[in-house]
């Protein structure tokens, strides 16, 4: 009987102590399929495996995230919702106002979350006063890449004003190369043009028309001048740009077909993986008329509102692993972007890095640190979209300035 | 039917009254199914339709405030418009080309069994497929224009897929490739179904060559010509994945049709009330093209 019974008890516990390790998991939902994001997404998979966290993998391919919003949406409809989820701006606040997200106050109260985050980053991260994503790091978009051997031979110095840039392409321009490499993607035309946007009318004008949606903003005499330099532009990329992908265009730049790239700072790793060196082989500066200023976007790890006890702790365990001084440091080295907390020792980043979180310092206290239209962390997807058509339209020749400042007011209106 | 079958109604045993229903039960699943899965989504598309949703269905009502900003927004009228140049060309284009290729292949020439396959063949092929070979071809900095260049005629240009003006056509042609051989088929099959003693007869009355198709064996093949319409029409009006493929839209928003509109303010753009508006009026122009097509085939069947 007594053999029983220990018998019977023994099980109990192996079978108690099996489901506690069996919650301890966390489903993730991401879209770092490419081999550099995901050796950076493996270091907190080992990390969560230190505190015993299994992690069940959930990647969906597709660059900008849209296909893993899709699986999402029907995960989500169908009830099952995954642990974490890697998120972009309004996404996130498009799943929090669904009230699908959960509470991470108790943790950011704690790691002391408001003081090392970036306010403007916070903006993201939480909804309605109440934390709900962990941020992962801070990319910024209005970098110019620059081939340095190419500058050199043209005799261009680093150019500080926008005239500057424009000569400096021009004379790229009449020596036969290719002054601006860039691809024919609406996300791409876009993110050139909120770095003409920030150029023409500074921090102020950005609000009121990226962000606030002044429709006298939009419209107005500066839209036309933002316009009128993406035609610039237009003038000195070659005319197969259209389709192309950002990774080849700055192929261009590391090849020496091309003098400059505007692009956000994810093309760094493309600089690197071909054995190119930060101030040596390539330079990065801001794009001329923004110094002072950075447009970003964040990725951030969403917490969905989970009901098990064991699943809500590996939430929280994941969560500070997100933000620990260690993980931030390993993933950003590897991701090339900058940590999102401000407390962190640049000396493991290379120069573009450090520059990156020294600006980024610089922009959040100076309060010119402002999300990128063009990584939807401006406006909610519908009106981004809707800005894109008309940004592309005009780009590739559809509209003139003054008729795609007007088509910016419509669509932002058709779209509220 | 049924109850005033006299078997039934006269007190038959119970086989006979289960072998009446046997059909019937056995296809009620499958109905059951095609009734929720394709005509409940469909009334559930045009309920969204109604409603305000964003990016999750919600069904708050808002009335016709989805179709009055469908049909404000700009990438609406370039869909239609492209929806016009590419159904229109297609349909005309792909017909033609069938039909000549069916009336060559139907003079007896040798190796019509190998030339066949040939001229089906691309049918094989996912639109994805085609799409994706075509945009290569069609790439001035890898495909034709750069090979004719190198062979020497340096002024060669061909360059429209990247002219936000002409790209629309590069769709055309590439779908028009597609579709022509199995067009063909058809018209070969319609040809082959034609009286051979009705043309010997206008033959003996010394008909020409010309004459023979124009007069007697064209109006013949009226039912094919109606069947080639109706493939090729809805074919274009669901047209999706051939644009994604070469294209993805662009240059700009120049290659854009109803599917990708749909698909984009559906999935991608959380304005899922326009994306159910636009696939309601897409519903409602192919059943402006079937209804009438199906009410003449039934018809003739009476």
């Amino acid at each position: 009987m007594t053999m029983m019974k220990k018998l019977y008890t023994g099980a109990a516990v192996v079978a108690l102590s099996t489901s506690a390790v069996m919650a301890q998991e966390v489903e993730v939902l991401h879209w770092w399929t490419s081999g550099g994001e995901a050796a950076a997404l493996n270091v907190l998979r080992e990390d969560l495996a230190g505190s015993g966290i299994g992690w069940t993998d959930m990647p969906v391919a597709g660059g900008g995230g849209s296909d893993a919003m899709t699986v999402l949406r029907a995960r989500v409809t169908a009830g099952d919702a995954p642990t974490a989820v890697q998120m972009l701006g309004f996404s996130i606040q498009d799943w929090a106002a669904e009230g699908s997200l959960a509470n991470l106050d108790a943790l950011a109260e704690e790691q002391n979350w408001n003081e090392v985050v970036p306010e403007a980053l916070q903006a993201f991260s939480t909804y309605d006063g109440h934390w709900v994503a962990a941020p992962v790091n801070v990319h910024s978009t209005n970098w110019v890449w620059a081939n340095t051997a190419l500058m050199e031979e043209l005799g261009i110095e680093q150019p500080e004003t926008w005239e500057d840039f424009v000569a400096a392409m021009q004379t790229a321009q009449d020596a036969g190369y290719t002054a601006l490499a860039h691809g024919g993607q609406a996300w791409q035309d876009a993110t050139v043009f909120d770095s003409m946007v920030m150029g023409v009318g500074g921090p102020e004008f950005y609000q009121a028309s990226m962000i606030d949606l002044d429709p006298e903003a939009l419209g107005g005499a500066q839209m036309v001048e933002a316009f009128d330099r993406m035609a610039t532009l237009r003038g000195f990329v070659d005319d197969n740009f259209s389709g192309r992908d950002w990774n080849l265009a700055s192929a261009m730049v590391i090849n020496g077909e091309a003098l400059f790239q505007i692009m956000g700072d994810w093309a760094k790793g493309e600089f690197v993986n071909a054995g190119q060196t930060a101030g040596e082989e390539f330079q990065c500066f801001r794009v001329p008329g923004t110094e002072g200023t950075v447009t970003f976007n964040s990725d951030q790890f969403a917490m969905f509102g989970v009901d098990d006890e064991g699943d809500q702790a590996s939430q929280l365990a994941m969560a500070t692993a997100v933000m620990s001084p260690e993980f931030q440091i390993a993933f950003n080295v590897v991701k090339g972007s900058a940590p999102a907390r401000t407390d962190i020792d640049a000396s493991s980043f290379d120069a573009c890095g450090q520059a990156a979180m020294a600006d980024l310092a610089a922009a959040g206290e100076s309060g010119g640190l402002f999300g990128s239209m063009a990584h939807g962390h401006a406006n909610p997807p519908s009106i981004q979209n809707a800005m894109f058509d008309v940004i592309t339209a005009h780009f590739n020749g559809e509209y003139d300035s003054a008729t795609a400042a007007e088509e910016m007011v419509t669509a932002v209106e058709l779209n509220q | 039917m049924a109850a005033t079958d006299p078997m039934l109604s006269g007190g038959a045993d119970f086989r006979t009254r289960l072998q009446n229903w046997l059909p019937k039960i056995v296809l009620a699943p499958s109905f059951a199914v095609m009734v929720l899965f394709v005509y409940g989504f469909i009334a559930f598309t045009v309920y969204l339709s109604f409603t305000g949703s964003r990016m999750l269905p919600s069904f708050d009502l808002v009335g016709f405030q989805n179709y009055e900003r469908l049909f404000r927004v700009r990438q609406w009228d370039t869909a239609i418009i492209n929806l016009g140049i590419f159904a229109g060309l297609y349909i005309v284009i792909s017909t033609i080309i069938g039909l000549f290729l069916a009336i060559f292949l139907d003079m007896k020439i040798r190796g019509e069994g190998l030339l066949r396959p040939i001229f089906l063949y691309p049918m094989a092929l996912s639109f994805i497929v085609t799409g994706t070979a075509w945009k290569w071809i069609l790439d001035p900095a890898i495909g034709l224009e750069v090979t004719v260049q190198r062979w020497g005629w340096e002024s060669f240009q061909f360059d429209w897929i990247k002219d936000s003006d002409m790209a629309i056509y590069t769709i055309v042609i590439a779908a028009v490739w597609q579709s022509s051989g199995f067009v063909m088929a058809m018209f070969l099959a319609g040809l082959r179904g034609i009286d051979n003693e009705i043309l010997k007869a206008a033959q003996m009355d010394g008909a020409s060559n010309f004459q023979m198709y124009r007069r007697i064996i064209l109006p013949q093949l009226r039912p094919a010509f109606l069947s080639a319409f109706v493939i090729l029409s809805h074919l274009a009006i669901k047209s999706y994945d051939l644009v994604v493929a070469m294209t993805d839209g662009g240059p700009g928003t120049s290659t854009w049709l109803p599917a990708l509109f749909m698909y984009e303010y559906t999935f991608t753009r959380n304005q899922m009330g326009i994306g159910a508006a636009s696939a309601v009026i897409m519903l409602m122009t192919i059943a402006a093209i079937m209804v009438p097509y199906l009410y003449a085939e039934l018809r003739e069947k009476n």
